[in-house]
This record gives structure tokens, C-alpha cells and sequence, in this order.
């Protein structure tokens, strides 16, 4: 039903496969390719051997006693902080670069944001042997200087993009434009559940693990499915990895929380879902913060991660046919939600996750006290201490 | 319009020169001489590129340029004001990403023909990949011109000539826009391939800026497009671009020895 693909590699109206000529045959090779994988057995096994031994799966779920107290709720916490190198990215990373190996495809591209996924990406390509090139927007080169270190620790090669707002956006397009020069013996693993088909929904089954996992945890827990499923929303893969096990059931609120930056009404925000409208942007059509010329406008989150003007086709998808909502968190209040989930848990999440925490925090009252809420605690906040503490340092 | 200065050409015995200057650059009026000084210079056709935010298909020369044009305030609607302003004798092709073109309304088509355009390229629409889209630009007024890459197998080669009208381009390489020194060997053999299967005119694009490489693809294409080099030039003046096209003019139009 919701998520039924209607067309191929579209979900309703949204996605496909907005890219130069030039990238066809190569997103047909990956097609079949993953096709090819997903059949056969022995990729699954190396997969689950790895994700097991070598990721750490399956993560926990996680009560959070003081924190549900103050929503007035069961809140539990699907803990991919708890992830090797602490958050989901490394779930689709890992998926992919076995891929690119079976493809025989030996030099690996990845565009990365907070960082997380670039040090994903490095790490899988280092336990593989594989090449790895991440492309970076300078000022996000700034904002996560610890990432970009793991990263060439781990070998990979760091690449800084000056162009446009020195972010995602263009860190993005950088790693499109190396895929068109090198896609005969280069794999670019995306990510997100963005980009031309079949990245969406390959990006979203191989997180899809996520919900799977939290859906029977919580079944054994709490003898009963959440009420509702919370996670943040940059390009949406945590979200769309925790929401998937969960689209057929029908009184399963789904929640995604964007990143509403300085205020939705301020300009300088990163929320396509809930400001932007229906556009082309990196080989997709979906939601898309732009102006009345089709130039996309700058996106503006505190957390490097959601610093996008884009998002996931799925999650468009989700939004116009009713069967998730997506919700908006100020920077202000994210970083209020940053300490939150640190002071009464002892758990200090990634400033995307924050977003979801403070949307929780927001809703007291919202729920019956047996509820349960289902929270993605999609990354872990080491990487963000940093950029926070200066930022509290310059308010003192 | 197109298809009438190719079997010009080709009466001739002429290849075709096409020049490609990102419209509003290096500013509004610059643009307009010099796409007139281009027609000047003996171009057979010009492709005006819309400015984009997100290039992801050029390189930092045509990237640079679309930056300044939009810095200028030239989106679509403004480039088509300056192709009307620069009233040619030449046919124009936009050459343009979709996004532009999806928010300028389903109307574009018409409004862009009525400024003086006569044909419609885009970088990241591939045939197949959006029926309703691409019927829209293909019965339109505009000839939809249709890209093939090096990487394309000949029976999507001939897939796509029969969805193009107008001329075929064919990107020369792997890679995204930008002056090469040295275009791939088996480039006369991926012409070849596609000229088995295509009855269109093929101009071969993407890295062509030397009037050596003009001499050596008119042996084997109906046209060259020349782009970054051109766009590099207008960043020095426009006379230097024109020159340039001018050369390249003059290489085409040599025999083969």
C-alpha cells in the first residue's frame, strides 16, 4: 500500500532518474547488480556476518525512564549511536561497498554532510581494501574537523568543495560529477535515500534493518507496536529505515522532525518538506527548497547533516498521501534537546537526532501514559561536542 | 529551422559549428554581443545555457559562469528576453537542467519559440526516464535535441535517435564539461556506432576547443559543439571569444588534405 512502488523506481509521482546520459547504463549495471545480490545467499551472509561481528547488530533498544517521565510517556530508543563508528550510516555503507566489490568496482565515491557517512564509508572501504574518495563542503570541513581526521586516518582521501554554500548540496553534486567521469570503474554509495533510482529504495532496504529490529524488540519489550515512530529528517535515511517495518501498520503514527534552522518563516531553514515544493535536485524529484526560477534555494540547519535543501522521494511520497508527518525543530530547540537526552539519560545524541528528542520533549501531554514512543537515536554526539561548546562559549 | 541549416550544411558539404555561451554571461549585455559576434564568426548554431544553481553536469568553467549569470539576476524568463533582444539569424537551442524549465510553467515552450528559439536540450532528462515530460518537450514547438554519451549501448543509441529531432549530440567522453587536451581515440568508432543507427546530423561536444580537434572531428561528425572554451574566452572579452570561434570557423571549413 503506502509504500508500493507505483512505477518503477518512482514512488507515486516521486523520484526516477533526472541524471546526464552518460550515468544510465551505469544505474542500470547497479540495478541489475543489486538484483543480482539480493538473490543470492552468500551475499546476505557476508552482510549479516558483518553487521553482527563487525557493526555491532542488533543494536539496542533502549528504555529512557527519566526522559519519558517529563513527556509522560514510554519513550524507547532505537540506539544506532551504539553502531562501529556511531551512527546508521554504516548500515547502507557497509550494504554498498560489498556491491561495489561483487560489480568489481574497486574505487568507492561518497559525498558526506556531518561526516557521518564519509566516516562510514572510509571505514567499510578500509576493512574491504577498496579506494575511498569523500567529498566535503568546506564549511562542514570546519564544523566536523574530528570526522574529517577519522576519515584519513582510515586512508581515505578528503576531498574540500568550494562551490555554492560549501555544504551537502555541493558535496553532493562534486560526487556526481566524479561518478560521471569514473562510473565504469567507481562505485558512488549515496548516503541517503536520495538520488536517481534505484538509490532510494536500495538506501532504505539496507537501513531498513533498523526498524525491523526495533519493531520486534519493542513487540518483546512492551508486548505491543509504538504508538508512534520519531526520527529526524535531512534526507531521511534513518527515518526511512525506522518507518519502513512500520508503513503497513495503520495505527503506527509516523513522525518525521526536519530541521526548521533559525524559523521556518526566517528563510534559512532546511525544511523541504514542509516549505519546499515538487523539484529536480540530484537525479530525483521531490520536495525541494527553491525559488520561482527552479534555482535551489540554500538550506540552513545548526546540524551539518540536515543541511540540505532536498530530501528522500519516499518521504514525499509519505507526506502527500497522509501515512507520515513531518514536523519542523528550530536550531535553538535542537540544541535544548542535545542537553536534554545527555542530562537525563546519560546519552548525548548527534544534533540530527537532537531535532527528534526536542520534537518529543514538545509533545508532553500528547500521548496516553502507556503509550509507547518510538525515538531513532540516529547518531551520537561525540562529533557535534565541539561545534557546541564554542557555540556556548559565545553566548556566555 | 535546425533541420534546414543542416541539409544547408550538408549540401555544402559543411560541418557545423556550435557555439554554447551561458546566457547573462560575463553580464546581461556582453551576453548579447556576444552571441551576435558569434553569429559573426560563422557560427551555424547557438546553444544559450540557462543558468542553474546545481550544475551537476559541468565543469568549474560553465559552474563559474552560470554563478555570474545568476549573481546578474538572468534565470530563464531573462535569458529568453536577451535571445529576443539579440534577434539572430542563426538557430537557438536551450540548453538547460529540468528544474528551470519545470518552474518556468508548461507554457515555457511556447514563450521561449516566441523569443526566437528554435530548439530544446536537456542535461538530466534521459530518454525514458519521464514520459509526461518529455512528451511535453518532444510535441512542443521547440526540436527536442537528445544526448548520447560514450557509455551508451547502440541500441539505446538508436532509441534515443529516434526520440531526438534536430541534430544529435554526442558527449565526446566520460566526464562533465570542460576543455581536454586529447578527445578519446575510439571517438571516430562510438561516431560510427552511432551513425549506424541514426539519421540525424551528430555534433560531438565536451572538451572540443582547438581548432586541431575541429579539423580532426570534421572528418567524422557533422558539428562540433564548443562550450567551455568559448565561455573561458567571454571571461577575458568577447572579442577573445569570437576570435576563438572564428578559428575554429576557419579549421572546420579547411578540406581534408
Amino acid at each position: 500500500m503506502a509504500t508500493q512502488v507505483v512505477e518503477e523506481g518512482r514512488f507515486g509521482a516521486f523520484g526516477g532518474r533526472y541524471v546526464p546520459e552518460t550515468l544510465v547504463p551505469a544505474l542500470d549495471e547497479l540495478e541489475q547488480a543489486l538484483e543480482a545480490a539480493l538473490a543470492d545467499a552468500s551475499f546476505h551472509a557476508e552482510l549479516n556476518g558483518l553487521l553482527q561481528h563487525y557493526v555491532g547488530r542488533p543494536s539496542a533498544l533502549c528504555d529512557a525512564p527519566r526522559f519519558s517521565a517529563q513527556v509522560g510517556a514510554p519513550v524507547w530508543l532505537k540506539r544506532e549511536d551504539l553502531n562501529h563508528t556511531g551512527a546508521h550510516k554504516i548500515n547502507n555503507a557497509l550494504a554498498q561497498a560489498l556491491l561495489a566489490r561483487r560489480m568489481g568496482k574497486r574505487r568507492i565515491i561518497a559525498e558526506t554532510g556531518a561526516g557521518q557517512h564519509g566516516v562510514a564509508t572510509a571505514t567499510v572501504c578500509a576493512r574491504l581494501g577498496l579506494e575511498c574518495v569523500v567529498y566535503m563542503g568546506e564549511e562542514d570541513m570546519r564544523r566536523q574537523r574530528l570526522n574529517v581526521y577519522r576519515m584519513r586516518l582510515m586512508g581515505a582521501t578528503v576531498v574540500p568543495v568550494t562551490a555554492g554554500t560549501r555544504t551537502l548540496k555541493d558535496a553532493t553534486t562534486e560526487a556526481i560529477r566524479d561518478w560521471v567521469t569514473t562510473c565504469p570503474t567507481s562505485h558512488y554509495i549515496i548516503g541517503s535515500v536520495v538520488g536517481p533510482a534505484p538509490y532510494p529504495r536500495m538506501v532504505r532496504d539496507f537501513q531498513a534493518i533498523i526498524g525491523r529490529e526495533a519493531r520486534a524488540q519493542l513487540l518483546e519489550r512492551a508486548g505491543r507496536l509504538p504508538r508512534t515512530v520519531v526520527a529526524c529528517v535531512g534526507g531521511g535515511s534513518n527515518a526511512m529505515g525506522i518507518f519502513h517495518a512500520f508503513v503497513e501498520d495503520a495505527d503506527v503514527e509516523l513522525v518525521g522532525v526536519e530541521a526548521a534552522g533559525h524559523g521556518l518563516d526566517s528563510g534559512a531553514h532546511s525544511a523541504s518538506l514542509s516549505r519546499g515544493t515538487p523539484g529536480v535536485l540530484h537525479g530525483a524529484l521531490s520536495y525541494l527548497l527553491q525559488d520561482e526560477h527552479g534555482q535551489v534555494h540554500p538550506a540552513h540547519s545548526i546540524s551539518a547533516g540536515l543541511d540540505y535543501p532536498g530530501v528522500g522521494p519516499e518521504h514525499s511520497y509519505l507526506k502527500d498521501s497522509g501515512r507520515a508527518t513531518y514536523v519542523s525543530i528550530t536550531d535553538e530547540a535542537a540544541l535544548e534537546g542535545f542537553a536534554l537526552l545527555g542530562r537525563l539519560e546519560g546519552i548525548i545524541p548527534a544534533l540530527e537526532t537532537a531535532h527528534a528528542v526536542a520534537w518529543i520533549a514538545s509533545q508532553r501531554g500528547r500521548w496516553a501514559g502507556d503509550e509507547p514512543v518510538l525515538l531513532c537515536v540516529s547518531g551520537r554526539g561525540d562529533k557535534d561536542v565541539a561545534q557546541v561548546s564554542e557555540l556556548a562559549a559565545g553566548s556566555d | 529551422m535546425l533541420t534546414d541549416r543542416f541539409t544547408a550544411l550538408r549540401a555544402g558539404g559543411r560541418r557545423a559549428l556550435v557555439c554554447y555561451a551561458t546566457a547573462g554571461h560575463p553580464d546581461p549585455d556582453s551576453s548579447v554581443a556576444l552571441w551576435q559576434g558569434l553569429e559573426g564568426a560563422g557560427a551555424d548554431v547557438l546553444e544559450v545555457g540557462v543558468p542553474f544553481s546545481d550544475p551537476m553536469a559541468d565543469g568549474p568553467v560553465i559552474q563559474a559562469s552560470s554563478q555570474t549569470a545568476l549573481a546578474h539576476g538572468v534565470s530563464l524568463d531573462r535569458a529568453l528576453e536577451l535571445v529576443a533582444r539579440a534577434k539572430l539569424g542563426i538557430p537557438v537551442v536551450l540548453f538547460s537542467y529540468l528544474n528551470p524549465l519545470i518552474a518556468a510553467g508548461h507554457d515555457v515552450l511556447r514563450r521561449a519559440a516566441a523569443a526566437g528559439v528554435h530548439g530544446v536540450l536537456v542535461t538530466d532528462l534521459p530518454v525514458g526516464s519521464d514520459a509526461e515530460r518529455e512528451a511535453w518537450l518532444g510535441e512542443g514547438p521547440l526540436d527536442f535535441v537528445r544526448l548520447v554519451a560514450p557509455t551508451t549501448p547502440v541500441d539505446r543509441m538508436a532509441e534515443i535517435a529516434r526520440h531526438g529531432r534536430g541534430f544529435v549530440y554526442l558527449i565526446s567522453r566520460l566526464g562533465v564539461t570542460g576543455v581536454s587536451d586529447q578527445l578519446p581515440t575510439d571517438l571516430p568508432q562510438t561516431i560510427g556506432r552511432l551513425r549506424s543507427v541514426c539519421t540525424l546530423p551528430i555534433c560531438v561536444g565536451f572538451g572540443v576547443s582547438r581548432p586541431e580537434q575541429a579539423r580532426s572531428l570534421g572528418a567524422h561528425a557533422d558539428g562540433i559543439v564548443v562550450g567551455s572554451a568559448i565561455v573561458r574566452a567571454a571571461n577575458e572579452s568577447v572579442d577573445a571569444a569570437v576570435r576563438l570561434a572564428a578559428g575554429l570557423r576557419a579549421a572546420l571549413d579547411e578540406r581534408p588534405a
